[in-house]
């Protein structure tokens, strides 16, 4: 038996997602008998991990504080062992921007984008680039926030007349923003777990998300049940998916990523070529979330992921 | 494996509808649940939007999404006192059910706070409801079948739209202004839809201080909107929470006064003039219509509490209602005014916002390149919260508009939250601004109005005030 605690909920646009993440995960892992304290982190947060002195801390915190190394850092400090990635890994992946970067460096496909904060803009007359860049890119173009890893503030532009707004609809979510080529294809997703004994990470089988609506620019719906259908193994032709788990695990590669991550990718439609989006250092664990869908997939029941995940960090 | 999707399954996969232990809650049990879900569940929030609400309440957020009123001011010794006497006078009737239709001497209190407004009615006739919100409830339960039409205001009340979608109705918005619902477009689209072969159940509308428009519909609207019912043979849902909350102007007529109660279906409730903790509302009607929603109540709730209408009863034998609600005026009034006073301050001349004359609610409309869903998540990086504009929409319109409320916060957080986001907004208009070589950027030099015009009061797009007083005419 091991004390662990759950970090869940926060401040972040993604708190009711984290709360129901981080309340799955207590349940599997007092199911797998360990002595659970779930922490909704806020202003204490230091302070509680210190009374509960917990062996290590299972982080269920998406976004802000939980995915861009903030929590991690905290942990370090106080030398509290932790599930997934570390600090460096969870800047690259938290930043878009950085990790599209990382990816073109080491040659990994992501859509072409041009990526500006709020000063670029304000004081270094970054509009008049707009067009130039719209140019390249070609319409329509997707305008989102770096930072925020819910589908809020993600715009697509189809005319010139609608970057503006959607730069502003953007920069409300975070100071950096990318505008990035628009693929027209397949969303799909690979989650990539460690093996138990840490010494290799796996590739768990593609999921991909179909919406049910002709409507593919609501980013909103898309990871909503009912209105987009989940499909695992995704049913691609020929190589697609065992190329889409090869680049999955270069990304994690090139990223630094430990434990799990999810890294989504889009299917081009028209040339059947594969790029990636981003990767998700602490993927939803929800009973809609693909992670734990891909690896039930994969045979792996939820309290063997959450079990597995939990060793690793140990 | 699918969610949703029965037919990709593999055909020889044999499912347990138990769950084996230590699997449970994973995405095949949700799809076992999804399956059984009816239509009307359906809901028409996204996730993230329900998320981006769920952090409106925080308690480091000043929020000003809130509907709330301000319970702070009733005596807790006054409380004391009336839950003291019905426990000494009416201690088993309070532990017991009560009649469906409600206690007969709360009836009479109702009679009388209607009276109030100049509404005259029987106490006979009166159901009490669980707060208004069952009234909703039950007139779609009543009266309306999957895909039949409801006619509702554009922006309506918010808490309206999930009762109006889980009885899978269409419903079709009207435009509003300073005057209130454009009877003139209520026309129209009653002659579009009697075309297409549609009559629509019924037309809902808050007229006094529109929840959430803070518009009041005129008088002159009010009788034509009363006689489009008589003669179209329509009914009325008339939602009246706030109209004893007048804070200037003269009362208007209730619609359910003009008409007489044969095609108005009124609707009250004592949340906004003594508290909603007492979950207390009521009906008056048609009684054939109020009949079948007396049966609707039975399947419902059997009854409302009895021990909640003894309170109310006992309260008013004290004698202060009226004061109490004088009182609740005063401190809301002051709100609204500070309110008005710190968006001329911080909004800026790109903002409109409504005067309301009473209510606890102002609507405020930017540029229409503003998101206000957006605007909201900048705006809780400043812990302050409103309600986005499109909450009060069916149809995805309301997108720079919000709601604010004055009634449940203090001055002092009004002022520095109606701060907060007047900053958050002129970051983005100057951001525009930027982006679009046109600087809108406001200047100290050049102060906002003090007080929006009435005819720029206007809910949702202006019409120029020529323009929109011929049209008033014509429509008289």
């Amino acid at each position: 038996m091991t004390r662990v605690a759950v970090l869940k909920g926060g401040r972040s646009l993604e708190r009711q997602v984290s709360l129901k993440s981080g309340g799955r995960v207590e349940d599997a892992l007092e199911r797998l008998g360990h002595d659970v304290i779930g922490i909704d982190v806020g202003h204490d947060l230091v302070q509680r991990l210190r009374d509960a002195a917990p062996e290590v801390a299972f982080v269920a915190l998406h976004g802000r504080d939980g995915e861009d190394g903030t929590v991690q850092e905290l942990l370090e400090a106080i030398a509290i062992p932790y599930t997934g990635s570390g600090v460096s890994a969870c800047f690259r992946c938290a930043d878009k921007v950085l990790a599209k970067h990382h990816m073109l460096d080491a040659g990994i496909p992501t859509p072409d984008f041009f990526a500006f904060n709020e000063t670029a803009f304000k004081e270094l007359g970054a509009g008049d680039a707009l067009p130039a860049i719209e140019q390249r890119l070609g319409f329509p173009i997707v305008v989102k926030p770096s930072g925020q890893g819910s589908a809020l503030g993600i715009k697509f532009a189809a005319a010139a007349q609608d970057v503006p707004g959607a730069l502003v609809a953007a920069f409300s979510y975070g100071d950096k923003v990318l505008l990035e080529r628009h693929v027209h294809g397949r969303d799909l997703a690979v989650s990539v777990l460690d093996t138990p004994d840490g010494a290799q990470a796996t590739a768990l089988p593609v999921v991909e998300a179909v919406p049910r609506e002709e409507d593919f620019y609501d980013f909103e719906a898309r990871y909503e049940i009912g209105r987009t259908q989940f499909v695992c193994p995704a049913d691609v032709p020929g190589d697609v998916g065992a190329r889409a788990q090869a680049l999955a695990l270069d990304v994690w590669r090139v990223l630094g990523c430990r434990g799990f991550a999810r890294i989504d990718l889009m299917l081009d439609s028209d040339s059947g070529e594969l790029t990636v989006l981003e990767a998700n250092v602490i993927p939803g664990m929800t009973e809609t979330s693909l992670l734990p869908m891909a690896a039930e997939a994969a045979g792996i029941g939820f309290d063997e992921l959450i079990g597995r995940i939990l060793a690793l960090a140990m | 494996m699918t969610i949703d999707d029965r037919d990709r399954r593999p055909s020889g996969e044999t499912r347990r509808m138990a769950s084996p232990p230590g699997a449970r809650q994973t995405s095949r049990d949700l799809e076992r649940y999804a399956g059984l879900f009816a239509a009307r569940t359906k809901v028409m929030k996204s996730s993230a939007m329900r998320d981006l609400m769920a952090l409106t309440e925080r308690s480091d957020i000043i929020s000003l999404a809130g509907g709330l009123p301000d319970t702070s001011s009733f005596p807790p010794e006054s409380f004391a006192a009336i839950m003291g006497g019905v426990a000494t006078d009416s201690c088993a009737r309070s532990l017991q059910y009560g009649p469906t239709e409600g206690l007969t001497v709360l009836k009479s209190c109702i009679a009388e706070v209607m009276a109030e407004e100049g509404t005259t009615v029987d106490a006979d006739d009166v159901l009490v409801t669980s707060g208004g919100q069952q009234v909703i409830d039950l007139v779609c339960k009543t009266l309306v079948d999957p895909g039949d039409v409801i006619v509702a205001e554009a922006p309506t009340y918010p808490g309206a739209i999930p009762t109006f979608c889980s009885y899978q109705a269409d419903v079709v918005q009207i435009g509003l202004d300073a005057d209130g619902m454009r009877i003139d477009e209520l026309e129209l689209t009653l002659d579009r839809l009697e075309r297409e072969g549609r009559r629509p159940k019924f037309i809902y509308t808050v007229p006094t201080f529109q929840n959430p428009g803070g518009a009041t519909m005129s008088l002159p609207r009010r009788r034509r909107l009363v006689e489009v019912a008589r003669e179209r043979e329509l009914l009325v849902l008339e939602d009246n929470p706030y109209g004893l909350l007048r804070y200037e102007g003269d009362p208007l007529p209730t619609l359910y006064a003009l008409d007489g109660g044969d095609f108005v279906i009124y609707l009250g409730t004592f949340s906004k003039i003594l508290s909603p903790g007492v979950r207390l509302g009521w009906s008056v009607g048609p009684r054939p219509v109020l009949e079948r929603m007396n049966i609707g109540k039975q399947a419902s709730d059997l009854c409302s509490s009895s021990l909640t209408q003894l309170f109310v009863v006992a309260y008013f034998a004290s004698g202060r209602w009226q004061d109490y609600v004088h009182s609740l005026k005063e401190i809301y009034r002051r709100r609204r005014d500070v309110m008005l006073d710190s968006l001329a301050e911080s909004f800026g001349p790109e903002a409109r916002w409504t005067h309301p004359q009473g209510g606890l609610f102002i609507w405020a409309t930017l540029p229409d390149y503003i998101d206000t869903t957006d605007l909201l998540a900048r705006a809780l990086d400043q812990h302050v919260a409103f309600v986005p504009g499109r909450a009060a929409f069916l149809d995805g319109r309301g997108a720079s508009s919000m709601r604010l409320n004055f009634s449940g916060v203090g001055e002092a957080d009004i002022r520095e939250g109606v701060h907060r986001i007047g900053e958050v907004v002129r970051e983005q208009i100057d951001l525009y601004g930027t982006l679009t070589g046109t600087h809108h950027t406001v200047t100290d030099a050049e102060p906002a109005p003090e007080e929006p015009d009435a005819e720029l009061a206007d809910v949702l797009h202006l019409p120029a005030p020529e323009r929109r007083r011929r049209a008033d005419a014509r429509e008289r």
